[in-house]
């Protein structure tokens, strides 16, 4: 049975940046891990809103993969409280999740993200989003 | 006996009857009254017996034997009918204060004068030779116990003639006790006990002569009997064979009678008018036959020993009763006995003279005084206390006319055939009457001419006839008939000859009455005065159930000028007593009223009904009434939709209920429809979000491996893990979906159901799983009996089920060492199967949380929910579709019991 820990899994290394990857479901987490790694930036991975928020009190990301349905807390509150916290006002949010309506959407900038990609995404296109927002966002 | 001594007893007797009369009055004005009871009403109905039955009954019985029968059987047959019948005519008259039959007849066809007028003279013209009969029974009485007998009446100067002053006497009392007040409807106790006492005393009197004659004399029946069997002539009498009856001629005598015992002005009086509370009705209709009984059991055996005695009739039978006692030395006997027969004489004379009275006034001198007055000025006078005076001047009238007729033509007739004659004459009312009652189409005009019509015949068939046979009419007209129309024979009319002459004019009379009464009616349309009539009549208990009151007709009056109109007619007193008793029964005050409303007026119109009379009431009303016009057409309308409006208001009712009902329904249904679509809605998302999860993995995963040849094989394998997994899921989520929607298009559709063996299917699933459950350490326990445990269900949708819950169990059982117990069990009509897991349990409030769709709990075997959250829903759809139900018990960190109930096979 695949199992990836669901608590803080950090791969150091200096002067990276790292990327938070929260999402409720291990078999997503599986690939973004892989790639998002493969590309050279740190990894953080949490399962919720709330064990994320724990996450970057300890570690700060420079971005964060964030999805949107998940248990405990969902991803625009998450990104909410993200947004409320001026310590982290430099830290980008992007939203990769399967609500993929224009209300969501909508609800999706308001809440703080800067990016909106729907699930199943495309590999290389979500590497070049992730790329492009750290370098110019 | 010397005149003098009968004079003194004969006035003591009619001074014991002033006393009971005074007597009940000032006990009825103490409010104990000593009338209002059935037993006092049943012996009031005897005044149905009068001279006649005392003693001309026995004159019959010596002549005809049995024939005297028929006059006491017809009231018994028909009485088991009052019940119904005149209860009803109680109730009426008493709402609408009808105090005669003639009153009767006339309000039952719209108020109107002219029926009122026709049946008050057939009434007074019938019994006025009735009375003067009893008048000569009475003076009989005085002469052979005188011993003055043969003396011919009209050979007396009036003054001299104890007739006459017995009349007076009459008069006198009738005048004390049954016009005292104008208002029958303050009904006359002081009369009606009299009538009661006499009823008594003339049983106990003829029961006395009875059992003195059988039994002094003849010492017992046996013995009276034996001698009468020895003595063919007398014999005779005691066989039915001897009754000179025939077949047409019993039937119509039990007609007349039955129809006479309620029709005649007396009788109506007493059942009717004087009628305290109609419930006595039940009891007097076995009650009065019972004296019927008592008071002819005597007769045939005092017909005998005086045939007996006198030797076959050397003496003229009727007095039989009064000369054996007499004969026999007991003359204080005789005289008791006299004073019996004089008290039958009397009550009949007394009520029959009231109710002429009331009729005579009612409905022949009152429409005619109004409508003279009304010419002039219509408030000049006192008129109630006129009224009164009427009412008093009338019974001097009637007896005046009876005494006239006593001393004219009286003497030739028995006592019998003036009786019979005046019966026929009251069957007249019996169409009106009872068709009125029943027929709402009879018509006041179709009332009118069938009794003209039946009382020309009778008129011609009866008295003409009698005064050909006494001589004063022309013996000519027998053959050559009426008129000269030989067709018109008294004896045999159109040519038809009957056993006898009072058959023969109840059939010709009844006849031509009742086929006058249909025709005229059905040719004819009625007023809208006899229509609201009609109705009343013909379909009482639905204005006593409704409470309505008759008030088809909308008629105002100014208030002041109405209650001044009737104090003339009532006086003050009255006027106001009434208005009171309105405000009242209505809750309405009249304080400061100008116009009277068509209740009052109503309700005035009646009190005043009591005292004048239905139609003359209606006339001085109308007088000073506004009618609002209201057509025919609208009239009709009213009356034949009033029932069918109320059955319709009401179905309106049921029917407004029955939509407000659906509204609620609809508005709930719509309320589902809307959750259903908002739980549409969120399914398709929720299921379009499960379904992109393992896709996104899958294709992200397979991207991977196929953009990097390089990869490192173990990362490979896992991924390619992942990937099979995932693709599971999906295909796993994907039949799901499809059961839904299955579940729910088959909703309406019969599931195909066979007879399953449990047992044997709980063991085929376990085995499936059987491997697997082995790879994770997890035994399974299920050690059922042999038992069947047969169940109704589907064959594929029981395995999904089992497998579902079993999938479940596994999921959730305890790692390592899980356990999952299956057992069986029975009940009445149904089996029940329970799947223990000893896994981490589940959250009471999360219980029944789990059949919904999408909830998940988190997997002990997993850390993470990895169903789609759809598996218990469609299990749950699944087990209800088969009949069954499906349930959890569990605590938290204990384990869960899954509980399956099917339904047994029969």
């Amino acid at each position: 049975m695949p199992f990836t820990n669901p608590e803080v899994v950090c791969s150091m290394g200096k002067d990276l940046k790292t990327v938070l990857l929260v999402d409720d479901e291990p078999n997503i987490l599986v690939p973004l891990e892989f790639l998002v790694r493969n590309k050279g930036y740190r990894t953080l991975t949490a399962s919720n809103g709330r064990q994320a928020l724990k996450v970057m009190e300890k570690v700060q990301p420079d971005l964060i993969l964030l999805d949107v349905m998940m248990p405990e807390m969902n991803g625009f509150e998450t990104a909410r409280q993200i947004r409320q916290n001026p310590d982290w006002a430099n830290i980008h949010i992007i939203f990769l999740t399967a609500k993929g309506t224009s209300e969501d959407k909508i609800q999706g900038y308001t809440s703080g993200g800067e990016v909106y990609l729907t699930k199943p995404f495309d590999n290389e296109e979500l590497l070049n989003t992730i790329d492009e927002t750290l370098e110019f966002g | 006996m010397g005149l003098t001594f009968l004079t003194i007893a004969f006035l003591g007797y009619f001074l014991l009857l002033f006393l009971v009369a005074f007597y009940a009055e000032r006990r009825g004005r103490s409010q104990k009254s000593i009338v209002n009871n059935p037993y006092t009403y049943a012996l009031s109905l005897a005044v149905y017996c009068t001279a006649w039955t005392y003693f001309g009954s026995i004159g019959r019985a010596a002549t005809d034997g049995y024939g005297f029968l028929p006059i006491y059987l017809g009231p018994t047959i028909f009485a088991p009918l009052w019940i119904f019948f005149l209860v009803k005519i109680i109730r009426i008259s008493k709402a609408q204060r009808i105090n005669s039959i003639a009153d009767f007849i006339s309000a039952r066809y719209g108020k109107a004068t002219l029926p009122g007028v026709v049946a008050a003279i057939i009434a007074i013209f019938s019994t006025i030779p009735y009375i003067s009969i009893q008048l000569k029974g009475i003076v009989f009485c005085l002469d052979i116990l005188s011993g003055q007998t043969g003396k011919v009446n009209s050979d007396i100067p009036f003054f001299e003639d104890s007739a006459m002053y017995i009349s007076v006497a009459l008069a006198i009392f009738a005048i004390l006790f049954g016009t005292r007040n104008v208002d029958p409807n303050e009904r006359h106790e002081g009369l009606v006990a009299a009538i009661a006492f006499e009823s008594v005393f003339k049983l106990i009197a003829f029961l006395a002569a009875g059992i003195f004659i059988v039994y002094g004399i003849y010492g017992g029946f046996g013995e009276l009997f034996r001698q009468a069997y020895a003595m063919p002539e007398v014999a005779d009498i005691l066989s039915f064979s001897q009754a000179d009856i025939q077949g047409e001629s019993w039937f119509f005598l039990l007609l007349l009678s039955g129809l006479a015992v309620l029709f005649l002005p007396r009788q109506f009086h007493v059942a009717v008018v004087e009628n305290t509370n109609a419930r006595f009705v039940k009891k007097a209709a076995w009650l009065f036959p019972l004296y019927l009984l008592l008071i002819n059991f005597f007769v045939l055996p005092i017909a005998t020993a005086g045939l007996l005695h006198y030797n076959g009739g050397a003496i003229d039978p009727d007095t039989f009763i009064l000369q054996l006692p007499l004969d026999y030395g007991y003359s204080y006997l005789a005289l008791f006995i006299a004073l019996g027969g004089v008290s039958a004489g009397a009550s009949m004379v007394i009520i029959a003279v009231t109710a002429l009275t009331i009729m005579l006034s009612n409905n022949l001198l009152m429409p005619l005084l109004i409508r003279s007055r009304q010419m002039k000025s219509p408030y000049l006078s006192e008129f109630h206390k006129s009224v009164l005076g009427i009412r008093r001047v009338g019974v001097f009238m009637i007896l005046l006319m009876t005494y006239g007729y006593y001393k004219s033509i009286g003497q030739q007739y028995t006592i019998v055939s003036i009786g019979l004659i005046s019966f026929v004459a009251v069957a007249q009312f019996a169409p009106a009457i009872i068709g009125g009652l029943y027929w709402k189409r009879a018509t006041k005009a179709g009332a009118t001419a069938g009794m003209i019509g039946g009382f020309v015949i009778w008129a011609i068939t009866l008295p003409v006839l009698n005064l050909i046979e006494v001589g004063i009419l022309p013996q000519s007209m027998m053959t050559e008939g009426i008129f000269g129309l030989s067709i018109v024979q008294p004896q045999s009319l159109f040519g038809l000859d009957m056993p006898d002459q009072i058959s023969h004019s109840a059939f010709w009379s009844l006849l031509i009455n009742v086929g006058l009464y249909f025709f005229v009616s059905l040719s004819g349309n009625p007023s809208a005065e006899e229509i609201a009539q009609a109705d009343y009549f013909v379909n009482f208990s639905k204005y006593q159930k409704e409470g309505l009151e008759y008030e088809i007709i909308q008629r105002e009056a100014n208030f002041d000028s109405l209650r001044l109109l009737l104090i003339r007619y009532l006086g003050e007193e009255k006027v106001d007593n009434d208005i009171k008793a309105f405000e009242e029964k209505y809750k309405l005050s009249t304080r400061g009223m100008t116009l009277a409303p068509t209740e009052l007026v109503n309700y005035l119109e009646t009190s005043l009904a009591g005292a004048l009379g239905a139609a003359s009431a209606n006339v001085v009303i109308n007088s000073i009434v506004k009618e609002k016009p209201i057509s025919l057409e609208e009239m009709l309308k009213v009356l034949d939709q009033t029932q069918e409006v109320i059955q319709y208001s009401r179905q309106l009712e049921i029917s407004r209920a029955e939509l407000e009902a659906a509204t609620r329904q609809l508005r709930t249904a719509n309320e589902q429809l809307k959750e259903l679509d908002e739980m549409k809605a969120e399914f398709i998302s929720t299921v379009t979000h499960e379904l992109r999860t393992p896709i996104t993995s899958i294709k992200s995963l397979a991207t991977i491996i196929s953009d990097q040849p390089d990869l490192d094989p173990t990362e490979k394998t896992r991924f390619l893990g992942i990937i099979m997994t995932e693709s599971e899921r999906l295909a796993r989520m994907v039949n799901q979906v499809l059961d839904i929607e299955k579940l729910q298009n088959r909703k309406n559709r019969r599931l195909e159901q066979t007879e399953i063996n449990l047992r044997e299917r709980i063991e085929k699933s376990l085995s499936s799983i059987e491997k697997l459950a082995e790879a994770r350490g997890i035994q399974l326990l299920f050690s059922p009996d042999k038992a069947h445990y047969d169940i109704l269900g589907n064959r594929d949708h029981l395995m999904q089920i089992l497998i579902n819950i079993l999938s479940n169990a596994m999921k959730f059982c305890a790692n390592p060492g899980g356990q999952i117990t299956l057992q069986l069990s029975e009940a009445d009509d149904h089996v029940q199967l329970s799947i223990a897991d000893n896994g981490i349990g589940i959250e009471a409030e999360k219980q029944e949380l789990i059949f919904e769709k999408f909830t998940q709990i988190q997997s002990g075997q997993t850390g993470k929910p990895d169903g789609s959250g759809l598996g218990l829903f469609i299990t749950k759809k699944l087990v209800e579709r088969q009949g069954g139900s499906i349930w959890v018990e569990s605590k938290l960190g204990e384990g869960a019991t899954f509980f399956l109930k099917f339904p047994k096979v029969e």
